[in-house]
């Protein structure tokens, strides 16, 4: 038994493993192919993704993709498809910067505060779309895209001059008023670099979602649904419920996603706060399995190649090709899953067909 | 097992999906990404070049290829690393980026010995800021940003709006239905600059002429600025309502305002570069004027006074008087009223005319 957990286990290993090969393979290819020496670019590449600096940036990278990925992850799950975790966060960030610049707490409260109001905005905001899937039967996907762009257009008017942003002099960026320091989640240094401090919060939560996976009536009922929503509705799952409280989740989620860059960085939303997490996170959260460790190593692996792809452009070769890679490692390690699924399902059968016959002969010999 | 099938694949299909949009939202031209060599080579013939300096642009979103803003700062700091025999490096942003990957970006520049560091794009502020006071001795160029302020570090800044003052005044001079229109790429301030003038020189010669505006996207979706179909579909409403010259301030999507002008008969206002040279040839005869941003001019200034240490930091502003603005007269559709746009202008520069540079 001991020994079939192990394999499984490797069997389940094999698959992203195969699929970050075969796109590193690829990626060597296209180099070859444009005329680069594919060798020395992925060593430099390699270099310069393992620099302290490097590896810091990644780090903070990857706290931002973790929580996308989670929030997805939570859909996921419960086969609900969370189009709309760009909206949410943008959303989210937004109100959570205007609020956090005008009020005066004590430090502890304040980023409470902030936090407690980027879930609470993340939350409604996929709620919204929650609400219709279960009332009327609009589908996810359509809804939570066409609310990312109803939150872009509330963002692009509330985020002006006499609203709620300012602009300073000789700018041409538009931001919200900077928190004020009560209002920063300190980070800690590591190698003189500035890791986020929401980084410990975001493995935190990553705890927590398996917690509550494995652990709570919830988690099951909600692991449940996703395996086959009829079969758990017939044992008694309320579905609508868990479609609208699900839903609720991945957007509490999803309103974090900006917090780390927020409160750890900007400290203020702007022109020029990142966006397009949210399509991040879905891959990272495929790429994981939504498994709370697999998505970590999503996370983590899509920073590092973020990341090392800044030197690219150095080494005068053109940054899409990391575009391409990551693309790969997605389709790749779907497939890889499904090739190692079969691989597994026909051994279980071989197992199973071999104890029976066992037992049969034993039985006969009795 | 046969629904997990179909998940598995409705899933790779949403993904795709996904990734199509998230690269709309990019706003990539597919022509950025042809393997231009991204290191220009340094011309051997040019005599005794300085070895200190190492020349670098960082692009804003859009990037190169967009037949206008960052091809115009590649375009002058390559002119001028041509001229000084120095290599020319280029690096490339994405929608993604935080301030910290713009200020890594930078750093990873300053370290491997560039200098000057030319950032496009007001985005570059904040990350400017922050390394020019790591790295004393390497110059800084931001382009469309005055905020920075550092002892290295140069803000080159424009006068939009009096540029668009006066192709708002040949538009109004030239407009037969006394209705013309205005696209933004994205409701951005910057572009909200071309607006004003724009509306502000029509006024000036028509003060009855009626104005329809309207922007193709709202940030951070900044897909505005390299989306012809959506530019065309604007441009197409514009004309039907009435409209008969209309100017985009848009980037690439100006292209289908062009198209659009083209197969209805009507006039178009390029932008940035005199368009009517980089335009398709086939619907260049529309462009009746463009209004020029001269970040080439800028950008091989600024390259140039480093080299020879006349650099000055703070804001360095291009305006109508500097040359760093002004209107195209290519294709001579409008060569019987220069005289009265460029009295216009003197007006502008002698401080007659004030040109706003905000809406309402």
């Amino acid at each position: 038994m001991m020994e079939t957990r192990i394999e499984r286990v490797l069997l389940q290993l094999i698959a992203p493993v195969v699929a970050i090969f075969f796109a590193a393979l690829l990626a060597a290819a296209i180099l070859h192919f444009t005329g680069a020496d594919a060798g020395s670019v992925l060593g430099e590449v390699v270099a310069f993704g393992t620099t302290p600096a490097s590896l810091v940036a990644v780090v903070n990278k990857a706290t931002t993709f973790y929580l996308a990925g989670i929030a997805g992850a939570i859909g996921f799950r419960m086969l609900l498809f969370n189009i709309g975790i760009d909206g949410q966060y943008r959303l989210a960030v937004f109100f959570a910067a205007v609020v956090g610049a005008s009020v005066s707490l004590p430090p502890v409260l304040h980023v409470t505060l902030i936090i407690v109001v980027a879930m609470a905005v993340g939350a409604g905001w996929a709620a919204l779309a929650g609400y219709i899937k279960v009332t009327r039967g609009v589908s996810e996907v359509i809804s939570t895209i066409m609310l990312n762009a109803v939150a872009t257009g509330i963002i692009a008017y509330l985020l002006a001059p006499g609203r709620l942003a300012e602009r300073a002099a000789g700018s041409n960026n538009i931001r919200t008023t900077p928190i004020p320091s009560s209002g920063w989640f300190p980070g800690f240094e590591v190698a003189g670099k500035e890791v986020f401090g929401f980084t410990l919060v975001a493995a935190a939560l990553g705890i927590g979602f398996w917690i509550l996976l494995n652990r709570t009536r919830f988690g099951f009922e909600l692991r449940a649904s996703g395996l086959s929503l009829r079969a758990a509705a017939v044992s008694g799952v309320n579905s609508k419920r868990m479609i609208f409280v699900t839903m609720v989740m991945s957007g509490a989620m999803a309103g974090l996603v900006g917090i780390p860059q927020l409160l750890g960085s900007s400290h203020q939303y702007g022109l020029d706060f990142p966006a397009g997490f949210g399509f991040t996170g879905l891959a990272i959260a495929i790429l994981g399995r939504n498994h709370p460790l697999g998505v970590a190593f999503g996370a983590l692996l899509w920073a590092w190649l973020e990341r090392s792809s800044q030197i690219l452009d150095l080494l005068g070769v053109s940054r899409e090709i990391v575009t391409i890679m990551q693309a790969t490692i997605v389709l790749s390690v779907v497939v890889a899953y499904e090739v190692v699924r079969r691989v597994n399902v026909r051994r279980q059968q071989k197992l199973v067909g071999r104890s029976e016959h066992v037992g049969i002969e034993s039985g006969a010999t009795a | 097992m046969r629904r997990q099938r179909t998940i598995l694949l409705a899933l790779v299909a949403i993904l795709a999906l996904a990734a199509a949009t998230a690269c709309g939202g990019e706003s990539e031209d597919p022509t950025t990404t042809t393997a231009a060599p991204t290191t220009t080579a340094a011309p051997t013939t040019t005599a005794a070049p300085e070895p200190d300096f190492k020349v670098a642009v960082a692009y804003d979103l859009a990037g190169r290829g967009d037949g206008g803003f960052n091809d115009l700062a590649y375009n002058g700091a390559e002119q001028a690393a041509a001229e000084l025999g120095l290599e020319l490096t280029e690096v490339t942003a994405k929608a993604e980026d935080t301030d910290q990957d713009r200020s890594d970006r930078l750093r990873l520049l300053a370290d491997s010995g560039h200098n000057p560091i030319i950032a496009v794009g007001f985005t570059y502020a904040g990350p400017v800021a922050e390394v020019a006071a790591e790295y004393p001795d390497v110059w800084f160029g931001i382009v469309d940003d005055g905020t920075v302020e550092a002892p290295n570090v140069a803000g080159l800044v424009f006068a939009e709006e009096e540029g668009s003052f006066l192709v708002g005044v040949v538009a109004a001079l030239e407009s037969e239905t006394g209705h013309v229109g205005f696209i933004g790429g994205v409701n951005v301030p910057l572009i909200v600059k071309f607006e004003a003038g724009y509306i502000a020189g029509a006024k000036a010669v028509n003060p009855d002429i009626e104005i329809t505006s309207t922007y193709l996207s709202q940030p951070p979706d900044f897909s505005g600025f390299n989306d012809p179909a959506k530019g065309k579909e604007a441009a197409k409403g514009m004309f039907d309502a009435g409209a008969d010259i209309v100017y985009a301030a848009a980037g690439g999507s100006g292209g289908g305002l062009f198209e659009a002008a083209t197969e209805g008969g009507y006039l178009a206002i390029g932008v940035d570069a005199d368009q009517y040279h980089t335009a398709a040839p086939e619907v260049r005869d529309v462009i009746m004027t463009s209004m020029l941003k001269n970040v080439n001019v800028a950008t091989h200034a600024f390259t140039t006074q480093v080299v020879d240490g006349s650099a000055q930091a703070g804001v360095n502003l291009f305006d109508l008087e500097a040359g760093g603005v002004g209107y195209s007269t290519s294709g001579g559709l409008i060569d019987h009223i220069v005289g009265e746009v460029d009295a216009y202008a003197e007006q502008i520069i002698s401080g007659e005319i004030a040109v706003p540079a905000t809406t309402g």
